[in-house]
Order: structure tokens, then C-alpha cells, then sequence
């Protein structure tokens, strides 16, 4: 009898579960959580009461936090908003600019591939009157700068192109988009939410006017995050969409959630310090995970580009292997896939059909999302699980024996359903 | 999502996992479903052609595990029938012994359509018309 159960054995050193999907979220540092514990404790000031020491004490640790952050993207602390995320940052920052700048024109130019957040809040626009050209991106990920040039017209006033992708991991060529956008006067928004802190972000070198980032994604606290807003050449005026007392210059009302804010500062410190190890400590994880895969398997396809990646990331297709079978089968690894049954739209991803890819592609994929607490012990047995599962249930797909038989897929007549 | 102990059972230790030769007269091959809609089903059976009564059943199956489940489940609960007693297996009784959930319900449905398909593909080779394999099964 054939039989799915992996026996891989586990080695020295590694504990199961293995948590390999950092563009998720990921693990807080526990250094964050030590900055944090005073504001989590007696110092629980408010930091916009202005006549005793609790609410200075608030204060205080909050400026920290706001240098510690501009210093990590090249900004200055004044340039920096704090919001409780990156979904509310995306929204504060293309609502309000639409809304500003709407005597100006109503066309905003975003792409495919961006997260909802960015996708919705654009479709929400439409309904009132704005102009949205959604640019479509290339097999290998990213963007045409032609498609966008062509795109551009004299009512554009918005550019909203994400950094880093949060399911293939590839790096739009942002610094030419900046470019471009200040060439033509018209703003330029990035949500960032995946490349701060995994690679050197620097607003002035990449000329970003507006940009979205997440604690919880650089190893620091949830319900935390920051827009940054361009103060010189130019400055951008952002429509509040929160009303209430006036914070963070106006731009965001709501008492400020001082000990995430001190966590999100420690975070950006850190991986301001540790980026340039690190990086290169994942990359090598990565590339070895790929090079195990790909030495024992046939037909395993690699999605987005290689070149433009995060160092974290691999995103790849174990073709005639559907997704969330294979998820069943290493459920001792966190993981994500691209596969319908694992969505609740019970689609399979759209990140991976922008590509180009067939949906059976994309339901055979797997986001590898490694981190700064993985180790080579982990790759190594979580490389060994995979292949293992891999193996077995591509003796139980009907595709595989087909295509070892020389059948063409495409030939046949599915009946889908 | 969770899965129920019997999912978990038929995916870790599928049942009738394998392939028979297409090309016999004995067999019928039932392939149902779509790489793009991330299941295909292989359901094939071997009739005895005396008694038609299903001796041996196998399948192969992409897609998820509940999808695998059903499969294989399918292949336990026609082996040993008659080709007429295994059209009478409905998807409603695969969901309710794997106890599949709303969203795996087209799971079932699915093995449902393999068992039909390969009963169909097996009479179609035979030249059995539904009313002498009725005739057949009152004998």
C-alpha cells in the first residue's frame, strides 16, 4: 500500500513546527519586546497629555521611535505618520491624496500584482469618480517603465507601485519609477511593507513621496505601522480620514499605541544595524533551499524573477502536485500556497496568474518565506520533507504518469467545473 | 482548515492507489475534472464481465486531500459491487462518511462523476445498453 506519511527524520537542534512564512508575519524580535515592556507596563502615559512627566515620558519614547524609523529609509523623523498598519497606511495615503489633490486630476496608475489593500482601496475610488490604470507586470514579476510612461496623462496624480511583492518577492525597479514620476510632477506612493528592513530603502536616493510600512513584518509588534510623507521637493499634503484630536500633525487622529510604536522603532533599529548580515545569511538559506529542490525534482518552476528578489523569498511550483495536498503533507512547516483551496475566494492566486502562469501552475505553488530565526538545519530537513511528500504524491497524480508518458495536457479535453 | 480523522486516514494511506491497462475490455477509465481547476480524478475499474461485478478498482488523483479522500474512498466502496449497485453511490454519502465540509463538497461530487464516467467508459466498450445491464443485475 502506498502511503503519504512522511518518515524525514528531524535533526539536532530543530523543533517542529518550523514557521517558514515570513512575508505573513513574522516572530517578534525579543529585543522589541524588551524595549516595549516599560510603555506595555508603568509607563503607560498618553503621549499627547502635555502637563505631566507620564504623558512626556510617552512622548519622548515615541520621538525615538519616529528617528529611529526615518533613519532606517533615509527620511527625517518629521516625515513620518503613525497608523496602525500597513492596510491603513495604503488607505491613508491614496484616499487622502486623491482626495487632496483631486482639482489636480483624478487618475491614479497602480498594478496588478499589488495587495488588496492598495487594489481595493483603488477599486473604492473608482466608485467616486477617480481614474484607475492598473499596469500589468511581465512573466518575471515587474513592471514595463514603458507601460507606465505610456500610461501617464495630464491628470495623473498618483503613481502607486508596491516595493516588494508579498507572495514571489520581486523588487519593482523603484528608483526609475521614482524618477520618472518627479519628471512628470506626479506623486509617488510605494507600499514597502516587504522590502523595509530586507533591503536598503532610502526615499531621497529612491524618490518616494509616500511610503507604507509594517511593524509586524520586521520582527516587531502587530497593529503598529507608518506612513512616510515627503516634507521638501515636494510636499505632499495627505486628507486626513480619521477625524478626531489632531495627531501626528493633523494627518492621523487617535492616541497613539506608544508601546507598538517604541516596538516598531527597536525593530527598524535593528534591522537598520543587522540588515547587511542578514541578507546575506537568507540569501544563502534561500539559494540552498532551491538548489536542494531542484536537484531532486522534475518539473518544479520558480516564479518571479531570481534577479529582483527578496533575499527571503522563494516562490515555486511543484507542477502536477496540487498546493494545498502538499501543505497536508509537511503540516509540520508553515508555509503558504497559491492554490484555490487555500484561499477563501477559492481562486487560486492572482499574483500568479498576472504572470502569465496557467491556474494549474498556480495551484501548485508554495511561498517559502524564510526568516532571521530560520536555520540550515531547518532548510535542510524542511527541503527533505518536501521533496518526500513531492515524490509521493506525484505517484498518486494522474498528470504526472500522463506527461512521463509523453501525453500532452493541453490536448486534452478537461471538462472543468 | 482542519480535516476530519477519515480525510487524514485516506491521504496518509490512500487506498487503490495505482493503474490499470486502458486498452483491456475489462476496464473502464473515467478521468474527470481540470488542471486548471486544480483537481483531476482517474477512476478506473475491472469488470468481470460474467457477473459485472467490480474486481478491482484503482485511481489516481491532483488535487487536495479531501479530493484524494474521495477517491480513494470511492475505490473501497465500488470494489466488490456490480457496475449497476456502484452507479447507485451518491456524492452526499462520500461527504457524509469523510465528513467534507461546504467547501469540499465539489470533492465529492467529483468522485461521483468518476465512478459514472468509468462505468460509462467500461459499457461503451462493451456494448452494454443501460436496460441488459439492468436485465443483467435482475438475474
Amino acid at each position: 500500500m502506498s502511503t503519504v506519511t512522511s518518515q524525514i527524520e528531524v535533526p539536532a537542534g530543530v523543533t517542529l513546527p518550523i514557521y517558514m512564512d515570513n512575508h505573513a508575519t513574522s516572530p517578534l524580535d525579543s529585543r522589541v519586546l524588551e524595549a516595549m515592556m516599560p510603555y506595555l507596563t508603568n509607563k503607560f502615559g498618553n503621549a499627547a497629555s502635555r502637563n505631566h512627566s507620564f504623558g512626556w515620558e510617552a512622548e519622548q519614547a515615541v520621538e525615538t521611535a519616529r528617528e529611529q524609523i526615518a533613519k532606517l529609509i533615509g527620511a527625517t523623523a518629521k516625515e513620518i505618520i503613525f497608523t496602525s498598519g500597513a492596510t491603513e497606511s495604503n488607505n491613508l495615503a491614496i484616499k487622502g491624496i486623491a482626495e487632496m489633490y483631486r482639482e489636480r486630476g483624478n487618475h491614479i496608475i497602480t498594478q496588478v500584482t499589488e495587495h488588496k489593500a492598495v487594489l481595493d482601496t483603488c477599486k473604492r475610488l473608482e466608485k467616486y469618480g477617480y481614474r484607475v490604470t492598473y499596469l500589468p507586470v511581465k512573466a518575471d514579476g515587474l513592471i514595463d517603465i514603458e507601460d507606465l510612461k505610456r500610461a501617464m496623462d495630464d491628470k495623473t496624480i498618483l503613481v502607486s507601485i508596491m516595493y516588494a511583492n508579498n507572495e514571489i518577492g520581486v523588487i519593482q525597479p523603484i528608483r526609475e519609477i521614482g524618477k520618472l514620476c518627479h519628471e512628470k510632477g506626479v506623486l509617488f506612493h510605494t507600499d514597502a511593507v516587504q522590502a523595509v528592513g530586507k533591503v536598503p530603502v532610502n526615499v531621497i536616493a529612491d524618490n518616494i513621496d509616500v511610503l507604507s510600512l509594517s511593524g509586524h513584518k520586521v520582527y516587531g509588534p502587530k497593529g503598529v505601522g507608518a506612513l512616510y510623507v515627503r516634507r521638501r521637493n515636494p510636499r505632499v499634503q495627505i486628507a486626513a480620514q480619521i477625524d478626531g484630536g489632531g495627531h501626528e500633525r493633523g494627518m492621523r487622529s487617535g492616541t497613539l499605541n506608544v508601546p507598538g510604536i517604541v516596538g516598531l522603532g527597536a525593530a527598524c533599529e535593528i534591522a537598520r544595524n543587522e540588515m547587511d548580515t542578514e541578507a546575506a545569511y537568507l540569501r544563502g538559506l534561500r539559494d540552498r533551499l532551491q538548489q536542494k529542490l531542484e536537484s531532486e525534482l522534475d518539473y518544479i518552476h520558480i516564479n518571479g524573477s531570481m534577479e529582483h528578489r527578496l533575499p527571503g523569498n522563494l516562490n515555486v511550483s511543484f507542477v502536477y502536485v496540487e498546493g494545498e495536498s502538499l501543505l497536508m503533507g509537511i503540516n509540520d512547516v508553515a508555509v503558504s500556497s497559491g492554490s484555490a483551496c487555500t484561499s477563501a475566494t477559492l481562486e487560486p492566486s492572482y499574483v500568479l496568474k498576472a504572470l502569465g502562469l496557467g491556474d494549474d501552475v498556480a495551484h501548485s505553488s508554495i511561498r517559502f518565506g524564510l526568516g532571521r530565526f530560520n536555520t540550515q538545519a531547518e532548510v535542510d530537513y524542511v527541503a527533505a520533507k518536501v521533496i518526500d511528500i513531492v515524490k509521493k504524491l506525484r505517484e498518486l497524480s494522474p498528470l504526472y504518469e500522463m506527461v512521463k508518458e509523453g501525453i500532452d495536457l493541453t490536448k486534452i479535453e478537461w471538462q472543468a467545473h | 482548515m482542519a480535516y476530519s480523522d477519515k480525510v487524514v486516514d485516506h491521504y496518509n494511506n490512500p487506498r487503490n492507489v495505482g493503474t490499470l491497462d486502458k486498452s483491456s475490455t475489462e476496464v473502464g477509465t473515467g478521468l474527470v475534472g481540470a488542471p486548471e481547476c486544480g483537481d483531476v480524478m482517474r477512476l478506473q475499474i475491472r469488470v468481470n464481465p460474467e457477473t459485472q461485478v467490480i474486481e478491482e478498482a484503482k485511481f489516481k488523483t491532483f488535487g487536495c486531500g479531501s479530493a484524494i479522500a474521495s477517491s480513494s474512498l470511492a475505490t473501497e466502496w465500488i470494489k466488490g459491487r456490480t457496475v449497476e449497485d456502484a452507479l447507485a453511490i451518491k456524492n452526499t454519502d462520500i461527504v457524509k462518511e469523510l465528513s467534507l465540509p461546504p467547501v469540499k463538497i465539489h470533492c465529492s461530487v467529483l468522485a461521483e462523476d468518476a465512478i459514472r464516467a468509468a462505468i460509462g467508459d467500461w459499457k461503451k466498450k462493451n456494448g452494454v445498453a443501460e436496460e441488459a445491464a439492468v436485465a443483467a443485475q435482475a438475474k
